[in-house]
């Protein structure tokens, strides 16, 4: 299965002369972008899933930005977070069609750091971005129909986990004809895959690049996505899964586990500073239980943003992969640095001083395994104010760290 | 924290009459002696920057296994991975100086040195070099013990605090010596543990480790280690194996 491997991104450099600083037009924008599909897995020949059982169409949607050279050497493979998709940098061509048009005000989630000329720069290296299996952007998902009953998945969906993913993304670079990739990196459940990715094709990965992750979620993080999965399965509209076709989905609870994250996403300094006890309205505070304060605003907007966008039931499929990764118990029988001695890639990772959800003291035992196997490793924990969310936030400085490492 | 020990051979605590005769006023006079020599000198051509890495880059064999304890910016094990085609790896405390490893491509593990280097197996460097760290470590003797367990070898190297220099400034001024190779005052100086070259034999000897090879900065250029350098080296490097 090979498909011709031009990039989905389609302005010239020629078109860019007297572009403006931002939008698509912007010269350091991979520009108007277009996802595509590709079925990996039939019903005739499914994946086996790790825990058990099999699937089988699996649909892969992938964006691609740049130019793969000619030996294929130059292919960064990025890996997207929990509530992330295949949609990277640029500006989504197709919002019309594929009815995510909350994409038409911002361009994808790393655009600031993938483009021509920026860090992952686009005129030297071919991107590729896939959505990951149970995620509801485009990959098959429990909201896909199941060929089986003709009705979404929902809760039928198979449980499926990091290793699956990094399986599918292998499939896929092989469909693409990539043998090894340049890189591989990825923030939070991202950087799961990219260290994944490490592990089970060592001969298939030369760099990789872990941000704001480590080799399991600790039991901290574990109980978060307990309560948000508690509030989405909990909640009176959730009907076991099955409420396609009702009229209203979980939609509180989905809401309620992603104001929740989001507060595991931000430190208690970068909170302070942004929100502070501010009141939303100017004027007295009233005695009731409305939104009262900043804080309270920005997190119901976040809940309610995140329903518009996001599946329920993706939600507790990718949470539960998320909670099960254990990258010693997979490759070290529990021990990481028996682990680790499986990786051949050079590896950078780096935690956020402020991250209270893959702590920076997490992040280090990874790198230390990783070094106690002699492979090439560098660590930094970058000092910042805005928690595990700096992985997308601290441009300058992520982006600095991947140029550096990307050149050598 | 050990228990302190007062050193047997004070010299305060048995008068000068306890010395060799005339000892003291023979050293005093040769620092003296020393600092009018040199004073009278032209400050010729200093080759003093970065000397150590000349050395260094000469000391380790070719694709041997580097740990660059406190690597700053990367500068040496950039070096030795470029001449000498090492395995690098670098530990370095310090955000920025992590990001300017980065930079040049050398491997770098931000983290404090007084954590001590239990990732690290018996032997599984061959060489571990303490490039003018040693003197701002907490607790430096852990490290140097460190050093040698995970090394195969070390090389150590520090400023020499019984340099005449720094002992007249110390005893003619009463002042912590500021000269340019120790620049900063005592409130901004991240020296917080000063040794001479004498102390560090006497570690050594005191702890099993033979000194495989020696080098003294004097006069601003290195040469190789005398017996009598004790003043006259501002700087020391030593390649040390455990016996």
């Amino acid at each position: 299965m090979r498909t011709p491997l031009p990039p989905t991104t389609s302005v010239s450099p020629a078109a860019k002369e007297g572009a403006r600083d931002d939008g698509p037009e912007a010269r350091d924008s991979v520009g108007w972008t277009s996802a595509r599909t590709i079925q990996l897995y039939s019903a005739d020949a499914p994946i086996e899933l790790e825990l058990g059982g099999t699937l089988g169409p699996v649909d892969v949607e992938y964006e691609t930005y740049g130019a793969p050279s000619d030996r294929k050497d130059n292919v960064v493979f990025i890996a997207h977070a929990l509530s992330g998709d295949a949609h990277v940098a640029g500006w989504d061509r197709d919002t019309a069609k594929n009815g995510r048009v909350w994409r038409q005000r911002k361009p994808g989630w790393w655009d600031a750091i993938v483009g021509p000329g920026k860090a992952i720069d686009t005129n030297r290296y071919f991107v590729i971005c896939p959505n990951v299996l149970g995620s509801c952007y485009g990959t098959t998902s429990p909201t896909s129909l199941d060929p089986k009953t003709g009705k979404p998945y929902g809760l039928g969906f198979p449980m499926v986990t990091v290793g699956d993913w990094v399986k599918v993304h292998a499939r896929l670079l092989d469909a693409l004809g990539i043998d090894r990739v340049h890189t591989v990196v990825g923030g939070s459940l991202g950087g799961q895959q990219a260290l994944e990715m490490a592990l089970a094709y060592p001969d298939r990965v030369e760099r990789a690049v872990v941000l704001a992750s480590s080799a399991r979620l600790s039991a901290q993080g574990l109980a978060f996505n307990a309560v948000a999965r508690y509030c989405i399965l909990n909640d009176p509209n959730f009907a076991n899964g099955d409420y396609y076709d009702k009229g209203n989905g979980p939609d509180a609870g989905l809401a309620a586990a992603r104001m929740l994250a989001h507060i595991t996403y931000l430190s208690d300094e970068g909170m302070h500073e942004k929100f502070g006890r501010r009141l939303q309205a100017k004027g007295e505070q009233k005695a009731g239980f409305g939104i009262e304060f900043a804080v309270e605003s920005y997190l119901d907007y976040q809940g309610r943003a995140f329903v518009e966008r996001f599946d329920a039931n993706s939600y507790l499929y990718v949470t539960r992969a998320m909670d099960y990764y254990d990258a010693a118990a997979s490759w070290g029988g529990g021990n990481l640095v028996e682990a680790c001695r499986r990786v051949r890639a050079r590896t950078l990772v780096v935690s956020f001083d402020s991250d209270w959800l893959y702590t920076p003291t997490d992040c280090k035992d990874l790198a230390l395994a990783l070094a106690k196997t002699g492979v090439r490793v560098t660590y930094a924990d970058v000092p910042s104010r805005f928690g595990h969310d700096s992985f997308l936030v601290e441009t300058q400085k992520v982006g600095r760290l991947l140029r550096g490492f990307l050149a050598h | 924290m050990t228990q302190p020990r007062p050193d047997q051979n004070l010299v305060t605590d048995r008068g000068l009459s306890h010395l060799p005769e005339g000892l003291f006023e023979q050293r005093a006079a040769e620092v003296v002696a020393l600092m009018k020599a040199r004073a009278r000198r032209a400050p010729g051509a200093d080759s003093s920057e970065r000397w150590q890495e000349e050395i260094i880059s000469r000391e380790i064999p070719v694709g041997a296994s580097v740990l660059d304890l406190g690597c700053g910016d990367g500068f040496l094990l950039e070096r030795l991975m470029r001449e000498r085609n090492v395995r690098g790896q670098g530990l370095e405390i310090d955000a920025d100086q992590v990001f300017s490893c980065v930079d040049r491509g050398v491997p770098v593990i931000q983290t404090d040195l007084g954590a001590g280097l239990r990732w690290c197996a018996d032997k599984s460097f061959d060489v571990v070099v303490l490039e003018e760290t040693l003197q701002t470590l907490q607790s430096p003797r852990i490290v140097l013990e460190e050093m040698l367990r995970v090394g195969k070898r070390g090389i150590v190297s520090f400023p020499n605090f019984a340099h005449y220099r720094v002992v007249i400034d110390l005893v003619a001024r009463s002042r912590m010596p500021v000269t340019p190779r120790l620049p900063f005052y005592w409130y901004e100086s991240a020296n917080i543990h000063l040794l001479t070259l004498r102390d560090l034999l006497d570690w050594a000897a005191s702890s099993g480790v033979n000194i495989v090879a020696g080098y003294a900065l004097v006069d601003g250029a290195p040469r190789e280690l005398r017996p009598d350098d004790d003043l006259l080296a501002e700087e020391v490097l030593v390649v040390v194996e455990r016996s």
